[in-house]
């Protein structure tokens, strides 16, 4: 019988060791949904690179891709700042909704506004009312010590319902034939497509952020705080960093990104608002900001491969009859790898001698 | 390097492959909202496309559960760019992504269901469901003893609204004093949430439960409680054997295999179409044994009248809930008035909003 034993490691795992387990993880999810595939009656290997030219193989794929990335990108990229202050945000769906909500106001409100005027306003208000959103429980939270998962979680409902409430009622178009969806957007509302690509220039609106995000955390006092506050509360109290407020920052942050997505999908991809605006971004941004280790860098990187891995599933279906289910399995094998990968970074396992 | 070299060979086969049977045979594609497990909406679609399968020189394929929204336009444009030559999208939302889509590639046919735009190369196709819901609506007035019916239902869209209403004047012809209250689900496929919506028609005393849903949950609240039940989508009965009376059901066969026989023929035009009892696309499921003869009969006979032209559905008076009249003595509501339903006729128990 074989003895193992956990043992923790003297100095975290470095860089490329970190790389290599990420590489057998993935490696280890993909052997795994190979066999899944055998199983089904699928040769695995083609089935592998079908979803693989599906989500990169071509220019189209790439773009199509990329596209999907955006939102997850945007809603990741909020809470993962969240999530480093040890503040669990749920709510990055409610917030993309209100955000959407937010943007379409002011679309519906002033179509004639020049372009230039027009969009810089709904990102304001799409940013203000998810961050409004994430504000409230940070207030909760600090002022009443409620439970943040909870709280975020069901105003994610609330802000649905709500979306809701408004293309099922004052906001929706007369000509739909009484179907929920706002009317179209005006062209000044719409954030257009780069050249002859189907990527948005929304893109564009991600490498700012990120950039802004990664500078943020790297060079101002207040992100070194957060990393501090978020290792831990009580030294950082101590240490004289005003940590309700910390949180309450983190979570308006939080929520003004999510509410970036929802304008961008109800801007560029949907050009209204509809109830079928919600996919979920806000709960795959929760899969990705784990899967990156909250790094604003890899945040981009996971978001892309996640989203390819949900278009190339797409072509597996169409190409090889494969069921819409295997793709949520097939990203459940690889969060669970990853995260499991994750536990080499600071322990070892070693093989017990037997006496 | 090597392993590079086999990736590249396969995807370079795959295009082939592709490339080839675009030449050969017809490929027809198929979008679902849902998966086609589900004895629901997307099963009944899907027997539709394996009868397209099992035409001569037709291939098929499908995506299912796919949102409705800006995953829709890709999964459509992904079609089209791999040569299919007819696409059929069967959910609502599929409407403006595909009439995107329809734009850039004017050789294709593109068929949507349940939706109101059309364009040179897409047309737009739903059945007169409504016609059997009146139908199903017989016999669960004739069933009820409560008179109270529940209608467990996905969301306020005319569709919907308009099974409502054509469920609720049946059940009134028959049972002038029943009452369907209807409960919103806000999800069209959720078999948990569907069976507690369910099951609050329960506890306020339904004695029959009908659906405009896709999972079979509402059928089993109603066997677990010992109460009747009508289907939707295709026949349920297996799910509760017990209460299932029939189903409202679909039958897509014949209208796909016609649209695609056209497209072949070149005489296909984009049109909407809205084919009912008469064409077969709607009908109802084989009654289950505890529904009297006499109730079979009736429901026949209406079937019957309807089938023949005698009988409409929504033939005025008919009064909303707040008792105006909406569609006046003697007149036949026109089509597109049914198509914008917004409003319950009386007798129906909910909002719609």
């Amino acid at each position: 019988m074989l003895h193992m034993r956990i043992a923790k490691r003297q100095e975290p795992l470095g860089l490329g060791g970190s790389c290599l387990v990420l590489v057998l993880a993935l490696a280890l999810s993909l052997a795994l949904s190979g066999f899944l595939l055998f199983l089904g009656g699928t040769p695995p290997v083609k089935g592998l690179s079908t979803l693989f030219h599906g989500a990169f193989g071509s220019r189209w794929a790439f773009e199509d891709s990329v596209l999907k990335a955006i939102p997850i990108f945007l809603c990741s990229l909020g809470v993962a700042i969240a999530f480093r202050l040890k503040v669990w945000n749920i709510g990055a769906e409610g917030q993309f909704a209100l955000g959407a909500v937010g943007a379409t106001w002011v679309a519906l409100s002033y179509p004639d506004w020049p372009a230039y005027f027009l969009l810089p306003a709904m990102i304001a208000m799409a940013a203000a009312a998810g961050g409004f959103w994430g504000l409230i429980p940070a207030f909760l939270r600090q002022k009443l010590r409620t439970n943040e998962i909870i709280v975020t979680l069901m105003m994610n409902y609330v802000a649905i319902l709500f979306l809701d409430y408004l293309v099922y009622g004052v906001w929706k178009d007369p000509t739909s034939f009484g179907f929920p969806m706002t009317p179209a957007f005006s062209d000044n509302a719409v954030v257009g497509k780069i050249g002859s690509s189907s990527i948005n220039w929304g893109i564009f609106h991600c490498l700012g952020l990120g950039f802004l995000m990664w500078g943020f955390l790297k060079f101002t006092r207040l992100g070194f705080e957060l990393k501090a506050a978020g290792d831990n509360v009580a030294a950082a109290r101590y240490a004289g960093i005003p940590y309700d407020r910390l949180v309450m920052l983190v979570m308006v942050m939080s929520g003004a990104l999510a509410g970036w997505a929802g304008f961008l999908e109800a801007s560029a991809t949907v050009n209204r608002l509809q109830p079928s605006i919600m996919v979920g971004y806000g709960y795959t941004a929760i899969v990705v900001a784990w899967l990156a280790r909250l790094n604003p860098l890899s945040i981009g990187i996971a978001s892309i491969l996640l989203a390819g891995l949900r278009v190339g599933v797409e072509n597996l279906q169409l190409d090889l009859q494969v069921p819409a289910a295997f793709g949520g399995i097939l990203e459940g094998l690889i969060l669970l790898t990853v995260l499991a990968g994750g536990l080499f970074t600071h322990y070892k396992i070693e093989r017990k001698r037997i006496r | 390097m090597k392993m590079l070299k086999v990736v590249l060979l396969l995807t370079l086969s795959l295009f082939l492959s592709t490339a080839n049977a675009a030449e050969k045979e017809m490929k027809v594609g198929f979008v679902y909202v849902s998966p086609i497990g589900d004895a629901g909406y997307s099963y009944a679609h899907d027997l539709g496309r394996q009868a397209v399968e099992a035409m001569d020189g037709v291939t098929t394929s499908y995506v299912e559960s796919v949102p409705e929204g800006p995953d829709a336009e890709r999964v459509i444009l992904n079609m089209a760019r791999k040569g299919y030559d007819v696409i059929f999208a069967t959910s609502f939302g599929y409407m403006d992504p595909m009439l995107k889509v329809a734009k850039q590639f004017p050789k294709v046919a593109f068929l949507h269901c349940s939706g109101f735009k059309q364009s040179e190369n897409m047309g737009n196709y739903f059945g007169r469901m409504y016609q059997a819901r009146y139908l199903s609506g017989i016999v669960a007035g004739k069933m009820s003893k409560s008179n109270i019916i529940g209608y467990v239902a996905a969301f306020p869209i005319p569709e919907v609204i308009r099974g409502i209403n054509a469920f609720t004047l049946g059940a009134q012809s028959v049972n002038p004093d029943a009452t369907v209250r209807v409960v919103w689900t806000k999800t069209w496929y959720d078999p948990a949430t569907e069976k507690e919506a369910a099951k609050s028609l329960l506890d306020v005393g339904a004695d029959v439960i009908a659906q405009h849903q896709d999972s079979p949950g509402p059928q089993e609240a109603a066997e677990e409680k010992g109460v009747y039940s009508i289907g939707y989508n295709s026949d349920m009965s297996s799910f509760a054997p017990k209460a299932h009376l029939t189903a409202t059901v679909w039958n897509w066969a014949p209208y796909y295999t016609k649209v695609v026989e056209a497209v072949r023929n070149g005489t296909w035009k984009a049109e909407s179409a809205w084919p009912g009892l008469a064409e077969g696309i709607v009908d109802l499921a084989p009654f289950g044994p505890m529904v009297p003869k006499d109730v079979q009969d009736a429901v026949n006979t209406v079937k019957a009248e309807i089938i023949s032209g005698a009988k409409k559905v929504f033939v005025g008076p008919i009064k909303d809930q707040s008792g105006a009249v909406k569609i006046a003595e003697g007149v036949a509501a026109p089509d597109a008035d049914l198509l914008g339903m917004t409003w319950f006729v009386q007798g129906v128990v909910g909002t719609t909003e």
